[in-house]
């Protein structure tokens, strides 16, 4: 499905552990980096437990290996891998790819 | 085989136990029960009944819900009264025409409160303290009345007293025994608690028989008393005595005790084998038990009788503790010395206003009875020794006198307890079946409490389940866990002092040297918070903003639809009409929701992340700083307004408020503080309910510490009297501090304080008495954080960089398109999730 990939922002924009919020298309779409590894993570920016355009806002935690963030509404965590949620596995939300070209940061549209 | 019928008369406390034993027995499937309640509702919990004045509701006090009782099959018919027994064709009739058949019948009708037979005691506001009901129409009468009587200086006359004081009326007390509480307490006892009571504002009149109500001059009422004397009042509560509900037993038959209540025998039927009778209508080996244990113990006894069982009732204990108007007062046994030989030993402390009296026998080994007023704390101790019948410690007197420092004391703590010692008299639990489930893992209080029922009756027993489950704990060798989180297997006191003796200023080294894994939502911002408290550095350095929650990293409180609230610092709640202007403008141009705060001082909400650096620009160059609502730090030091304006202030009010809100302002701390000042005793700041209060005397400032509103609202104790500025100061630095380094994540004072080995005397021994040797070293690490200060807001719109953060898209100006509003009494609010899907038609307007 990655047939284009969109440029966001400049990675040095993106402190470790922290997320920010791109529009790609009409989606909002957060985009972490984690600390130490420096793997990158796009996952849909709304919190579907209280709908609102937050999740970029979260802090990002570990449980057993699992990298996710909690929302920083009502802190449900989000696998950042594949967008599960921890606390409830019958709601998942969209991932995206994400790459870094030329020191862009990119997103599959 | 088909199924046997039971119906249940009457759903209170007692039927209802009866009913959810059955349902949970084995052989529950082969019964078909139907109950009955002349009450509107299913069972409630009459023994909490008086929270209800202090906001718990209907729903709080239920003891079960119409769908627990669908899912089991069990019928209920509320609202309707049983009036007929048809005992050879075993069939109920109701008041409204029901007809039930029964293969067992099973009263538990309860009793009704006594009404003594005083002419005029029929008026309106002549009331009884019994149902949900009853308390409406109190509460109705109270706001019409001024001064409220209540008649009968019992147990429940009491509660009922407090009930009317906290209604806000004048409250007298009417006993016609010499002296209150006549079967609990002894004469001495009863004295004291009177002493006590009155000080409290409640006027006590013994040996008072009322002959007649007539009207009053300047009450509703006047009461006239068999001496000659009266009365006035303007509300009258009948609280002398209950009476066993044993109507229908009499109507049709079933043997009847002398002065009323139903004879059962040891397995609860009643003169007819099919009929049993539980609870507080039966009369048991000629006695009534007004207590609810006992009616849980006859239910049970009932359950295993019809279910094949061989339970039988022997009696129950009618010990007793209870904090009557703030008083504590226990009694035990045989309180009035009755046995023949007994023995008594008697403490009495006119200072502190304690009584406590020992019982024992004859050989002085075994403890009979015992009073306590003033203080019950050695209630949990002697009750079981009672119980057991264990032999006394050779000086029995040692169990009652007070600890002084240096003894190891007296007492024997619960370890000395055997396992057949009963913990939890409300629901029947004892230490074995504490120790049994503390063995099988429930190693909190809340899931001993969920797993053995213990302490979900009156309550008067978790401390000592606490104590059971620390004791058991420890022999088991198991430490109790509090670490933080997984990432960190220390506690947050633990971390604290690692982070102030090794110097650690960031969360990545602490989480190298002494934590495992990444990190999670839980550590990293407790970690931060500490960072903060010991070194104070700006919170949105690089390596500290991964480890903020979104409110510190925003510096704002996110709201439901993620835009954030702005609160500038108004420190004491004083506002310049310049300060308010500034604010009202930047409100309205960014059409922003106002309101004034619980603390003093305006909150506007629905800023999106890219206009806070310019509303926050326009506030700090109007002399405004942050209001670090968002933070776990100082929130509000709440002032009145004091000597300088009110006629009745002591000292400058105002004033201290706002040294103590800028000394304090932008500490990170456990949890938030809160504080306040009042300018005398009136108390207009509400300082009584803060982790700091203070309160201005003729002589100086009273300090109370660990005060508490919220979830679980706990008044301040008060801690040192008639202090000057500078010792006010030096103590709250000292207690600051202490907090700081030693509390739990997310733990108030109030809280930390009660876990506090010690207690209060613990802290004062620490920050008066300097006992760890640790106050210099807590004052300067209070003055470092005073002296490295800086406002969050004003530091980072100087910060080109930081600000970059502050938008909704890293790729866009746009705003959040995610969001919708409403209009709503001239402002706007988020728009509900049917609003913004169009469903519902909003009353007013979308505006963006
Ligand atoms: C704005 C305000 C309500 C209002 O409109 O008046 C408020 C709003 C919030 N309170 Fe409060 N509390 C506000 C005064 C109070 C008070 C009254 C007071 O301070 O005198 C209390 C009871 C007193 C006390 O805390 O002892 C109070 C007890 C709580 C509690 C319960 C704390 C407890 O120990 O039980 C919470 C939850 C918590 O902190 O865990 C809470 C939490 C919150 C939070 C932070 C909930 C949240 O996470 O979103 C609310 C967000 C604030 C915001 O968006 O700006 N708020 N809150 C008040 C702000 C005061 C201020 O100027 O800073
Ligand atoms: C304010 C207050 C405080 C108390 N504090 C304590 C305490 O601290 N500790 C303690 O141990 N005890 C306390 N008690 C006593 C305790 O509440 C009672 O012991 C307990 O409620 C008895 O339960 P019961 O089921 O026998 O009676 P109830 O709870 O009174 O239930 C009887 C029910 O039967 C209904 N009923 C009666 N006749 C009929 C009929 N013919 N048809 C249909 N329904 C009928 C009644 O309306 C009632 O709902 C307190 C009581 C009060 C009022
Ligand atoms: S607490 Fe006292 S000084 Fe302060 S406003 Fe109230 S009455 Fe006046
Ligand atoms: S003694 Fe009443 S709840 Fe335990």
């Amino acid at each position: 499905m990655s047939d284009s990939w969109i440029s966001v922002c400049d990675e040095s924009v993106l402190v470790p552990d922290t997320g920010i919020c791109a529009k790609v298309g009409e989606d909002h779409v957060a985009i972490f980096k984690v600390a130490g590894s420096g793997d990158l993570f796009a996952i849909s920016n709304i919190c579907p437990f209280g709908n609102a355009s937050v999740l970029s806002r979260g802090l990002i935690g570990e449980v057993d290996g699992q990298l996710y963030v909690a929302s920083p509404l009502l802190k449900q965590r989000f696998r950042l891998n594949d967008g599960v949620c921890l606390d409830d596995e019958s709601i998942t939300i969209a991932t995206y790819p994400v790459r870094v070209s030329d020191g862009q940061v990119e997103i599959a549209a | 085989m088909s199924k046997q019928k039971i119906v249940v008369v009457g759903n209170g406390m007692v039927g209802h136990k009866f009913i959810d034993t059955l349902v949970n027995d084995p052989q529950g499937e082969q019964f078909d029960i139907v109950t009955f309640s002349e009450e509107p509702r299913l069972a409630y919990d009459r023994v909490q009944l008086s929270a209800y004045f202090s906001g718990s509701t209907a729903d709080d006090l239920a003891m079960t819900t119409p769908q627990y009782y669908d899912e089991r099959g069990v019928r209920f018919l509320l609202n309707d009264k049983v009036t007929g027994i048809d005992k050879a064709a075993k069939t109920i009739t109701t008041e409204k025409g029901e007809v039930e058949s029964y293969d067992k019948l099973v009263l538990a009708t309860g009793s009704y409160p006594f009404v003594p037979p005083i002419p005029g005691n029929d008026q309106p506001h002549c009331l009884v303290y019994r149902t949900i009901e009853d308390l409406e129409a109190m509460t109705a009468s109270a706001k019409q009345s001024r001064v409220g009587v209540v008649v009968g200086g019992g147990l429940l006359g009491l509660e009922a007293a407090n009930a009317l004081k906290n209604l806000g009326l004048e409250v007298h007390v009417v006993e016609f025994a010499p002296r209150l509480m006549a079967v609990q307490l002894d004469e001495a006892g009863g004295s004291l608690l009177r002493t006590k009571i009155e000080e409290l504002g409640v006027q006590v009149h013994t040996g008072k028989a009322t002959q007649n109500i007539a009207d009053g001059e300047d009450c509703r009422y006047r009461m006239e008393f068999a001496d000659g004397t009266h009365l006035e009042t303007d509300m009258i509560l009948f609280s002398a005595g209950i009476r066993p509900q044993d109507e229908l037993a009499r109507q049709f038959d079933l043997t009847i005790g002398e002065r009323g209540g139903i004879v059962i025998n040891n397995e609860c039927q009643t003169s007819d084998p099919d009929i049993y009778a539980i609870g507080e209508c039966a009369l048991w080996n000629n006695r009534i038990f007004g207590l609810v244990a006992p009616g849980y113990s006859m239910a049970k006894v009932a359950v295993s009788h019809i279910t094949g069982g061989d339970d039988s009732f022997e009696g129950a204990d009618m010990s007793t503790k209870l904090k009557l108007l703030g008083v504590e007062v226990g009694s035990i046994g045989d309180a009035h010395g009755n046995t023949p030989g007994s023995i008594s030993y008697v403490y009495s402390n006119g200072a502190e206003q304690v009584y406590k009296r020992l019982i024992v026998s004859a050989d002085n080994k075994k403890l009979l009875g015992a009073v306590m007023v003033g203080d019950t704390s050695d209630y949990g101790t002697l009750l079981p020794i009672m119980l057991t019948g264990m032999d006394l410690p050779a000086n029995p007197e040692t169990l009652i006198l007070p600890v002084t420092d240096g003894e190891a004391g007296g007492g024997m703590g619960v370890e000395a307890l055997p396992d057949a010692a009963q913990i939890c008299s409300c629901l029947d639990v004892t230490k074995g079946d504490l120790i049994e489930s503390i063995q099988a893992g429930n190693h909190t209080v809340a899931d001993l409490k969920a797993c053995t029922g213990a302490g979900t009756g009156c309550g008067g027993c978790a401390a000592m389940v606490g104590q059971v489950l620390n004791c058991e704990l420890e022999k088991m060798g198991v430490e109790v866990n509090n670490n933080i989180c997984g990432h960190f297997d220390y506690s947050r006191q633990e971390l604290f002092d690692i982070i102030r003796s090794k110097k650690y200023t960031n969360f990545q080294d602490l989480l190298k040297d002494h934590g495992h894994g990444h990190g999670c939502e839980i550590c990293k911002p407790a970690v931060a918070s500490m960072l903060a408290t010991q070194w104070n550095e700006y919170v949105l350095k690089d390596e500290h903003l991964p480890l903020q929650d979104t409110n510190d990293v925003f510096l704002g409180n996110m709201q439901k639809d993620g835009t954030y609230s702005v609160v500038p610092r108004m420190a004491g709640g004083e506002v310049t009409p310049e300060g308010l202007i500034v604010i009202g403008e930047i409100a309205r141009d960014y059409n922003l929701y106002t309101k004034l705060t619980g603390g003093q001082r305006v909150d506007m909400f629905g800023a999106q992340l890219h206009e806070l650096p310019a509303i926050w620009k326009r506030l700090v160059d109007a002399g405004f700083e942050t209001g670090h609502a968002y933070g776990k730090s100082l929130r509000t030091v709440k002032s009145c307004v004091g000597s300088t304006w009110c006629r009745y202030g002591m000292l400058d009010s105002v004033s201290m408020a706002i040294l103590l809100e800028m000394r304090y302002k932008g500490m990170r701390t456990p949890h938030k503080v809160k504080m306040a000042v009042s300018g005398c005793t009136r108390e207009c700041a509400e300082a009584q309910s803060k982790d700091v209060g203070v309160i201005a005397t003729d002589k100086g400032w009273n300090l109370y510490l660990c005060g508490n509103g919220g979830m679980r609202p706990r008044h301040a104790d008060l801690f040192a009297t008639d202090l000057d500025d500078e010792t006010l100061i030096k103590y709250i630095d000292r207690f600051y501090m202490f907090y700081n380094h030693t509390a739990d994540r997310l733990q108030r004072t109030s809280v930390w304080m009660e876990n506090l080995e010690g207690g209060l005397d613990y802290l004062k021994d620490v920050i008066i008495n300097d006992k760890l040797g640790i106050c210099d070293s807590l004052e300067q690490d209070m003055l470092r954080v005073i002296d490295t200060y800086e406002c969050e807001w004003k530091k980072t719109i100087e910060s080109p960089e930081r600000l970059k953060r502050f938008a909704h898209f890293i790729n866009s100006e746009d705003g959040d398109n995610n969001l919708a509003y409403v209009e709503e009494r001239g402002q706007r609010r988020p728009a509900t999730e049917a609003e913004k899907r169009g469903q519902a038609i909003p009353a007013i307007e979308l505006v963006d």
